[in-house]
């Protein structure tokens, strides 16, 4: 598969990130040439193969369904770039 | 008296328990050399003062008769990719510029933990994500070494553990952290003439480190021997409940084990790592590895990884899906850079964050990720990608039923001149052949000096293990270190 401007634009969007038609321009063939290149395994036989969940042979602990690192609300907030009244703070959604 | 700052961990650690000196007076000595060496690059911050804090609990637990801590006296740089609590954390990017994390990763507490100060934040291609650190949004790393040809052509130092790196063979630290997602600890070791060790993937916890890819990651240690690095990483491992892929298994002393005897050892040679237009150099190298790992008493035998030409595809696949999905909790509302253009919602404060936070490798790699992942791709990229991941990983396992370590290089050449591949991503890619097989199957795997190239630049040899055959690639790595005698060292300029 190759992507053209469009494409890119709409990759960008779904990933949100804003471009403009200049970087869009110069991305198409970056990502042409890396996508071209990774064709490749299409040439591998995979038939009955299950793809890889879990590198190394474990398996998922359940914790017991208690609060252990609660209290904490100003410690979250420490780094939010706009933090009022005890929550993180985003432009107005809803009019 | 040899400088301070020319010993490694473990004669620091028995210099100070020994009273020889003082560990304030080791902190210090690498204090003022971090400082002196700015030009490199290599910190993003430091930290004199924690380094100094260490340092003093240490000399005062031994005055007063306490029973010595792993590595009381040992100051070591942090890769800027684990959380420090109240130290700025970055992993190279400007989306996290001035991020304070209020908790500190598991790694690092653990080696605190074992009495190790923190000289400061190490500098590192951004989000992990190069091999040359020239990604990084601080700038770039030079490379301490240079060739002897005359030019001076600053030199990448491998990544993305390149401040790393560069710090190690500066003599700025005896040891620092690396992660590895695709090689970033190997490689820039073998780009610098030190030593480094990715363990089998669950062995340090993840938890605390700033994500890249999540079934690739793996923190290790980076330190100038085979014998520091066993020491480093019986420190930073072990098992979290906080990281629901860590191992449940205790941590075997390393160092105790060492033994360089590779007697009744079979190395393979896998005869698809010789790769095309692999420089001689570097075969001559690996030859040299070869009659090494004999002369330690190892049977060598040749192996056969079908799939290895498959492998750098497929994570340059695995590792950007993964990083796509981990790097979307950059957005601009809970922590970390916000852009809000006049009149914006907050789609559009998303969008203007990422855009003005991400540099131009990261975006590249959330879009790959972002399109392989995307409706009616999926399939024939992403689990694609998984199951070939799953016949590499059975190459391995193959290959184990007939040797019980593999012997490679480490990269494909030498350290390469800053500005030479930055512009061909898939160039750049093409670095990390040798080393991502073994990360997509999750292997123990390290990096010993083996040798210089015909500029005198280090090259490195590999050593990939069997999963939790951790003690079998030290003492494989001892055993090569041994015989290489390397010596070499960056002549300071700086």
């Amino acid at each position: 598969m190759s992507v053209d401007t469009a494409t890119v634009k709409k990759v960008a969007s779904l990933a949100r990130i804003a471009i403009t038609d200049d970087d869009a321009a110069r991305m198409v063939p970056e990502l042409n040439n890396i996508l071209g290149w990774i064709e490749q395994l299409g040439e591998v036989d995979t038939a009955g193969v299950a793809p890889m969940t879990a590198v190394i042979p474990n398996h998922l602990r359940l914790r017991d369904d208690v609060v252990t690192d609660g209290n904490v609300r100003d410690k979250v907030l420490a780094n939010a770039p706009v933090a009022e009244h005890g929550f993180f703070a985003v432009p107005k959604v809803i009019e | 008296m040899t400088e301070l700052t020319d010993l490694g961990v473990r004669a620091l650690r028995d210099g100070v328990r020994e009273g020889a000196f003082s560990a304030v007076e080791v902190a210090e000595a690498f204090s003022a050399r971090v400082a002196a060496a700015s030009v490199l690059n290599a910190f993003i911050v430091e930290t004199p003062d924690h380094a100094l804090a260490a340092a003093r609990e240490a000399d005062r637990a031994r005055a007063a008769g306490e029973a010595p801590k792993p590595l009381a006296g040992v100051p070591i740089g942090m890769k800027d990719l684990f959380a420090t609590k109240g130290v700025q954390t970055t992993a190279a990017s400007h989306i996290l510029e001035g991020f304070v994390p209020e908790y500190e990763s598991t790694v690092s507490q653990n080696l605190w933990d074992a009495g190790a100060g923190m000289l400061g934040k190490l500098n590192l291609d951004q989000f992990a994500m190069g091999s040359s650190n020239e990604t990084s949004f601080f700038g770039n790393v030079l490379s301490p070494w240079r060739r002897n040809d005359g030019g001076n052509a600053p030199l990448a130092p491998g990544g993305s553990s390149g401040g790393s790196s560069s710090a190690i063979a500066a003599r700025l630290c005896p040891a620092a952290t690396g992660t590895d997602t695709g090689g970033s600890i190997r490689q820039p070791a073998a780009f610098t003439g030190i030593a480094g060790i990715k363990p089998t993937y669950g062995r340090c916890s993840r938890w605390g480190t700033v994500a890249f890819a999540s079934s690739l990651d793996q923190a290790g240690p980076m330190a100038r021997d085979v014998t520091d690095c066993a020491i480093m990483l019986e420190a930073m491992a072990g098992f979290d409940a906080k990281d629901a892929t860590s191992l449940q298994l205790d941590v075997p002393k390393w160092e105790a084990g060492l033994n360089p005897s590779l007697a009744g050892k079979r190395i393979g040679i896998p005869r698809e790592y010789r790769v095309d237009n692999m420089p001689e150099e570097i075969e001559a190298l690996w030859q040299q590895g070869i009659d090494w790992a004999k002369d330690a008493g190892a049977e060598i035998v040749e192996v056969s990884l079908p799939h290895t030409k498959y492998a750098l595809p497929a994570y340059y696949i695995i590792a950007p899906a993964e990083a796509s999905s981990n790097l979307a909790r950059y957005d601009g509302v809970r922590f970390g850079l916000r852009d809000l253009p006049a009149g914006a919602g907050l789609q559009d404060m998303y969008a203007a964050t990422r855009a003005a936070g991400f540099g131009d490798e990261v975006k590249r790699r959330i879009m790959i990720g972002t399109y392989v992942l995307s409706a009616g791709f999926y399939d024939a990229y992403f689990t694609q990608a998984s199951k070939v991941r799953t016949l590499i990983a059975q190459d391995f396992d193959k290959a184990w039923e007939t040797c019980d370590l593999l012997l490679t290089p480490t990269a494909p050449s030498a350290a390469f001149a800053l500005g030479e591949k930055s512009a061909d991503p898939l160039a750049m890619y093409l670095n990390d052949v040798f080393t991502v097989p073994s990360s997509l199957a999750g292997l123990p795997a390290m990096s010993v000096p083996g040798g210089v190239d015909k500029h005198g630049l280090p090259l490195g040899l590999q050593i990939i293990g069997k999963a939790l055959d951790e003690q079998g690639v030290l003492n494989a790595g001892l055993a090569l270190e041994q015989r290489a005698g390397f010596t070499a060292r960056a002549e300071q300029w700086w």
